[in-house]
């Protein structure tokens, strides 16, 4: 009897360890993990995203302590439409920074590709050190050009040997203003698009230009028919990227003029910011915003990948 | 096995029942006894000044007071989250007069009416700060705040420039009279002139043109009430008053002092005015009196010792008034009875003779009028007696709910003229006043 049941007891534990080890199975783990993981993701983004976009529909203010009043499709009529409102010049401003600077990043990203692609003597530090500019934060680097480029004790005005009397005045000027934003992003993100394209140049197989060579190929040919194809998935990566981040443009903005002078540099972001808090809290008409800029950012990336496939199918 | 978790259910639940009981039991009495006050303000010296008032209370009561410092850019935010969620985190408020409306209307402040009447509170303080920090529609005699810091426009001028032998002989060759402290604003813009030396780095003068929130408003609104405009006529009517010949002239005006401001100031509120005249840059600035203890401090500003100060000048007009700042002490409404009773014993306490005078020493801007005019303040620092003078032709604009929406045009259209030289003064102010209008109709203000 007392055998019998010490023969029975090793035969039931391992029975219930067999049972817990099939209760916490591969699925149950996998379970563990996703769960919490979705449930944050439901909560942090998926929720916030749907609620918005309700509230886009509505004159909700956070502060205001009433319930949302639907609106249907008010607040995009008067963001779209209204004469006084002043959003297409918001869009006009982002679009015009946004073609300048992802243009002019392009350019001399590239060009630094190109002169950095043969290794020479110090080509690693160089690299290095062009690739400080976009480690730093845009509110320090906002900060610190305000300071370069200040009419009277700055350094910008010096170096381009500006006369007006008092120093030019970079970031009060309407027209200079806009400009000096993109010049300090360009100076920010080129090195991104050089990394990029660097990537891109040291991936072209060396025999191309062997063959090309040999058939006696110009060094122009060569670079439209050979480099020009073969970085062009990498630079329309670049192009995607920094157009989203210019359409995004904020922190740059508003450390350098706060959208001065007048609404002269107000990007959509800077609108978006004053018109969601700074005394007005307009959640409503906010969100519907943000939600434009959101369609105009997947209708923009839509084309581009459009083109990065068309590239790629050559 | 179902009988042991009846048991363990029964057993549970008289647990917890006992904990609550004696739990109630415990905070019925001890509810009534509030032991701890908190305030929220915003992140600057005046807080800490505040908090050191209430260590004082704490010593007489027993009743520890917590000031908590939200930084000046997130301090509307956070009132307005509470406000929202019908908190009681906090007991009081030091709030800016501008939230007085949202305040009152939406009811998140207690009404103090009876409570500073029936004290006599309301008398203590000066008339203009009473109207503008504590009451609700304006002349009704409803009261929602203590004028706790008081403060305005007010004026830093370099006395060794303006004392300078060559400098005052060359000024009344140029001008025609003396060099002093500017009694008109006409004379402020000639002194201004005077001084604006590019080749030296020196400019006449440091005015406000920031355009987030309220900067460039602070300043222009200081020349403009001095032209003798307001920000609206009778029933809200803002076209022809926003807009008014005056206001276009008080607005060139503006944009005429700018013209010798130090390079750099196109964004420029009260750190970039301190700025401007520690590095010697600018002869004289505008500034709230609460940002001027760092100028006598000679480790910060190294012209300390002859830095001298003056309340805003007369308009061409004969008006004369500078902009409010400053805040007043508010009782939030969603805090138990207890507490608001507790709040209402601190104001009482603070609002007391003696301790305004010992919050006036230890730099607070008191509104009360027997300290502000005594002998004791007026000597307390340099600029102790153009504060006092100040309090007396004090200034504020809007302080209804929409008065962010209503702020945002003026910031926007004045700063693209006087900063950016778009357009012209009257083109400006047409628009304002304009897009006000819009804003006062909407809101129901205005019937169109």
């Amino acid at each position: 009897m007392s055998q019998a049941h010490a023969q029975v007891i090793p035969g039931s534990t391992q029975s219930s360890q067999r049972r817990k080890r099939r209760q916490i199975g591969d699925r149950t783990i996998a379970n563990l993990f996703i769960w919490p993981t979705l449930i944050l993701l439901i909560v942090v983004n998926v929720f916030p995203l749907f609620y918005s976009l309700y509230l886009s529909f509505t004159d909700f203010s956070v502060i205001a302590n009433q319930a949302p009043q639907w609106l249907a499709f008010d607040n995009y009529e008067q963001i779209l439409t209204a004469e006084r409102s002043r959003y297409w010049h918001n869009f006009t401003v982002t679009g015009t920074y946004a073609v300048l600077s992802v243009g002019l990043q392009m350019i001399i990203g590239f060009g630094l590709a190109m002169l950095l692609r043969e290794k020479f003597r110090g080509s690693g530090l160089i690299t290095t050190l062009l690739l400080i500019p976009m480690m730093l934060s845009p509110v320090v680097v906002g900060l610190f050009w305000k300071l370069i480029f200040d009419p009277s004790k700055g350094i910008f005005n010096y170096l381009i040997y500006t006369n007006a009397a008092g120093g030019t005045q970079w970031l009060s000027n309407s027209t200079l203003a806009l400009w000096s934003i993109v010049i300090v992003d360009v100076w920010m993100w080129s090195p991104f698009v050089m990394l990029l394209c660097l990537s891109g140049l040291s991936a072209i197989p060396g025999y191309l230009y062997e063959a090309a060579a040999i058939d006696r190929a110009s060094a122009w040919f060569q670079f439209r028919r050979i480099t020009l194809p073969q970085v062009a998935p990498l630079l329309l990566i670049a192009v995607l990227f920094r157009t989203i981040e210019a359409f995004k443009a904020f922190d740059l903005v508003m450390g350098l003029t706060g959208g001065t002078p007048g609404d002269a540099t107000e990007t959509v972001a800077v609108r978006l910011y004053r018109e969601a808090f700074l005394g007005k809290f307009k959640t409503g008409e906010s969100s519907a915003l943000a939600y434009i800029v959101l369609v105009i950012i997947i209708a923009a990336s839509n084309l581009y990948i459009r083109a990065l496939n068309r590239v790629r199918e050559g | 096995m179902l009988k042991k978790a009846a048991r363990i259910v029964i057993l549970g639940t008289l647990v917890l029942t006992s904990i609550i009981g004696v739990g109630s039991v415990a905070a019925g009495p001890h509810a009534r006894q509030v032991d701890e006050l908190t305030i929220l303000w915003a992140e600057w010296d005046p807080a800490n000044y505040l908090q050191e008032i209430g260590n004082r209370y704490e010593e007489e009561t027993g009743i520890k007071v917590n000031v908590i410092q939200e930084p000046w850019g997130s301090f509307y935010d956070r009132m307005a989250a509470e406000w929202a969620a019908k908190g009681d985190a906090y007991d009081m408020v030091v709030g800016d007069s501008q939230w007085i409306g949202q305040g009152v209307t939406e009811g998140h402040y207690m009404d103090l009416t009876d409570f500073m009447v029936d004290n006599g509170i309301k008398d203590t303080v000066t008339p203009a700060t009473l109207q503008f920090y504590g009451e609700y529609p304006a002349g009704s005699g409803a009261y929602y705040a203590y004028p706790t810091e008081g403060d305005a426009v007010g004026w830093a001028y370099r006395k060794d420039l303006f004392e300078d032998p060559d400098n005052m002989a060359a000024f009344e060759e140029q001008y025609g009279y003396p060099l002093e402290i500017p009694t008109t604003w006409m004379q402020l813009r000639d002194i201004a002139e005077f001084f604006t030396r590019p080749d030296d780095n020196l400019y006449g003068v440091g005015v406000y043109t920031q355009i987030d929130y309220d900067g460039l408003t602070m300043g222009y609104e200081t020349a403009m009430f001095s032209w003798g405009v307001d920000w609206w006529g009778e029933d809200y009517q803002v076209i022809d008053v926003v807009n008014s010949d005056r206001a276009v002239e008080a607005l060139e005006f503006y944009k005429g002092l700018y013209s010798f401001a130090p390079p750099g100031t196109n964004n420029a509120f009260y750190a970039e005015m301190n700025d401007v005249f520690i590095n010697g840059q600018a002869a004289m600035i505008m500034n709230y009196f609460a940002f001027f203890p760092a100028l006598i401090n000679p480790g910060v500003n190294p012209f300390a010792e002859s830095t001298g100060f003056f309340a805003t000048p007369e308009g061409p007009y004969g008006d004369r008034y500078t902009s409010l700042g400053g805040q007043g002490l508010s009782v939030i409404n969603y805090i138990s009875d207890e507490r608001k009773q507790a709040s209402l014993d601190f104001i009482e306490w603070f609002a007391s003779k003696d301790v305004q005078e010992q919050w006036a020493s230890i730099g607070g801007y008191t509104c009360n009028t027997e300290v502000l005019a005594s002998a004791e303040f007026l000597n307390n620092t340099p600029y102790n007696p153009a504060f006092a003078d100040s309090m007396n032709f004090v200034k504020d604009f809007w302080n209804i709910p929409e008065f962010g929406e209503l702020l945002e045009p003026v910031q926007r259209n004045l700063n693209a003229y006087v900063v950016g030289g778009e357009g012209t003064a009257k083109e400006a102010l047409d628009n304002t006043a304009l897009e006000q209008y819009e804003i006062l109709v909407d809101a129901g203000y205005i019937e169109e």
